[in-house]
């Protein structure tokens, strides 16, 4: 436990570049997903005890405020991972293309934002 | 001007564990955080514990964390690190005092690719003949001084320090694209295993921390492919 700490706190006082933080952010958001995968299961197993609580967390609880906000955060989890993930297998499978690494991080940012705009647009606008 | 250093103390003998010490310096523009270290040691503390040898860039003795980044204390011009100067020992090594680490560990890991020149056959004509061509293709990992900047920057050693590290797989990217050699099956297998090339995240903090500006995520980059796809000669 202590050496997961260490290595936490060099991760975070280190001043790497945008490698380390498209990495850190990588770990993060499939964590994150990892954890709205458990929440997923958990809300669907609620039919098991009965309509009335089912109803209420998805029609009430779901499309509250804060909910809404978590629903972003989990659009922005999920697509950074997976253009991330793109950067990355396209840097393993053409290693001299490294050197463009920095441009390629705001690329994706870029295609992320392009993407995430009219995601938060929809999921704030609907209703369920 | 005047600058204010902030080095990491530790001394096993008196100390439970690392502290700040605090000293002013006077330096120029064009001098160099070891010449700001120099004038601690020479002038106010003769305690503090640093290696160093050429000074210039080349023995790779004095690489340290300098304001939160890998990097030779020979290199760094102290017009470029602000007002406070910020200086710790590299990373996830043991600690022997102040900013010495042990590097046993890292030179095991550098003597596990076998980095010399396996050939038991002889030479055709004399000596062995190499084009420009084939010389080039491991130029950029000819240049390593071993100065373990790259392996204690990156998370996938920090958080395991099992891991061979990049400055390994550099020194073995020497070898194994270098055709007069005939030991790249035996290094290719070393760093296949759990803690090998595999760990490589693709992090990149590396390739900015070598003092030498070598592409070293490139190199683990094609040793990968290797591993994959077998040597393309």
């Amino acid at each position: 436990m202590s050496a997961l700490v260490a290595s936490i706190y060099r991760g975070i006082t280190y001043r790497g570049a945008e490698g380390q933080w498209a990495w850190i952010l990588h770990r993060a958001s499939g964590l994150g997903i990892v954890l709205f995968l458990y929440m997923h299961i958990v809300s669907i197993f609620i039919a098991a005890i009965g309509p009335e609580p089912y109803e209420w967390v998805h029609k009430y609880l779901y499309t509250s405020p804060p909910a809404k906000l978590l629903e972003i955060f989990l659009g922005f989890g999920v697509i950074y991972h997976a253009l991330n993930g793109m950067r990355i297998i396209i840097i393993d499978f053409f290693p001299a293309l490294g050197k463009y690494q920095r441009t390629i991080v705001r690329i994706e940012l870029v295609i992320l934002v392009i993407i995430l705009i009219p995601y938060a647009i929809a999921t704030l606008g609907s209703g369920f | 001007m005047r600058i204010q250093m902030r080095i990491r103390r530790f001394n096993p003998e008196a100390d439970s564990k690392p502290w700040w010490g605090e000293y002013w310096v006077d330096v120029e523009e064009s001098d160099r955080v070891l010449d700001a270290l120099h004038q601690v040691k020479w002038y106010q503390d003769g305690t503090l514990t640093l290696r160093r040898s050429c000074a210039h860039g080349i023995c790779g003795s004095d690489a340290m964390v300098i304001n939160g980044r890998n990097a030779l204390a020979c290199k760094v011009l102290m017009q470029d690190v602000g007002d406070v100067c910020q200086v710790e020992p590299l990373r996830s090594m043991p600690l022997i005092k102040d900013l010495v680490v042990d590097m046993e560990p890292f030179f095991a890991k550098y003597r596990a690719v076998l980095p010399y020149l396996i050939n038991d056959d002889l030479p055709a004509e004399g000596e062995r003949y190499q084009s420009q061509e084939d010389r080039a293709r491991y130029d950029d990992t000819t240049k390593c001084i071993l100065c373990a900047a790259c392996t204690t920057s990156c998370p996938s050693f920090w958080a395991n320090e099992d891991y061979i590290g990049p400055a390994a797989i550099v020194q073995a990217h020497r070898f194994i694209f270098d055709n007069r050699d005939a030991a790249a099956d035996l290094r290719l297998r070393v760093l296949n295993d759990v803690d090998g090339v595999w760990r490589c995240r693709t992090v990149f903090n590396c390739v900015q921390a070598c003092p030498r500006e070598i592409d070293v995520t490139r190199a683990i980059g094609e040793v990968k492919l290797a591993l994959m796809n077998g040597l393309e000669d």
